[in-house]
């Protein structure tokens, strides 16, 4: 089961990758949900299948589909994919790059010398995290709940004002040109 | 199918290496794009990695407050990015481009 976790680590380390340095925005987005069902798998290695179904069913099902949805209305061309390459030049990055890296090196000394903690053997079920999420985390889920109310407000809100605005320049336009 | 031993094979710290590694790789994205759509997905792989390890403190403990977390993380999540394309889509309705930069001026 171990090289279950490190190959699935290792695929979700690669499509991250891959994101972060594709210039074509759907490519990218295609990567990320491969790399979303990769640490679904590294969850459900790890003992927590039902934030692995979470993982599946809200990330990589509604989330990403919001993004295709956006990037199919959008409709970028190709320009925007050469203007996205001029942004990775090598010679801006390197010097940060270095010194993350050391970074990186001191962290991985901390872990060598004092992490290697084996861990338990017991699955989380769904079961506990549900009586845990309406037990003490009660007001958390409410405090959740009035979060997703005022992205929905927010997100109808600014459509709302597109749709005025485009309309707007519309008229706009055509009075000019009338 | 998954047996005491093949989990307790798996060290707690190469579980928190990973969710480093692509906390490490989102933010590398927010620093060198300046594209809307790609901050958005790094902000996405930023958070995802955050959630990945508190599940992976909740599996070292048996607890089931990781999960709990990657819950409360799913719902800021899904707020975050109705709310940021919503801005996506009115920003590209008025410049006609997605480049961050484009939109460094107030008032301009």
């Amino acid at each position: 089961m171990e090289i279950t976790f490190y190959l699935s680590a290792a695929i979700a380390i690669a499509t991250t990758l891959m994101v972060i340095t594709v210039s074509n925005a759907t490519h990218a987005l295609l990567y990320l949900i491969v790399s979303l069902l990769a640490v679904a798998i590294v969850f459900f290695v790890l003992g927590a299948p039902f934030a692995a179904a979470l993982e599946i069913i809200i990330y990589a099902g509604a989330i990403m589909v919001l993004f295709v949805f956006v990037m199919m209305m959008l409709n970028l061309g190709k320009a925007a994919a050469a203007r996205e390459q001029g942004w990775l030049n090598p010679g801006i990055w390197t010097g940060p790059g270095v010194l993350a890296a050391l970074l990186l090196a001191e962290l991985a000394y901390i872990f060598a010398q004092g992490g290697d903690t084996p861990w338990g053997t017991a699955a989380v079920t769904a079961k506990e995290v549900g009586i845990a999420l309406f037990g003490p985390y009660l007001l958390g889920v409410e405090l959740a709940s009035l979060l997703l109310l005022a992205g929905l407000v927010g997100a109808c809100h600014l459509g709302w004002n597109q749709v005025g605005i485009e309309t707007g320049h519309e008229e706009e336009r055509g009075h000019e040109n009338g | 199918m998954r047996t005491a031993e093949a989990i307790a094979a798996i060290p707690m710290h190469h579980g928190l290496v990973l969710a480093a590694i692509l906390f490490a790789l989102g933010m590398i994205g927010i620093l060198a794009r300046r594209n809307l759509v790609f901050i958005l997905m790094s902000i996405e792989i930023m958070l995802n990695a955050a959630g990945l390890a508190f599940v992976v403190a909740g599996a070292r403990w048996e607890q089931a407050d990781g999960q709990v977390m990657l819950i409360f993380i799913l719902a800021v999540a899904a707020a975050e990015v109705s709310v940021g394309l919503a801005l996506l889509l009115l920003l590209y309705r008025r410049f006609q481009t997605l480049d961050a930069d484009a939109v460094s001026k107030m008032r301009g």
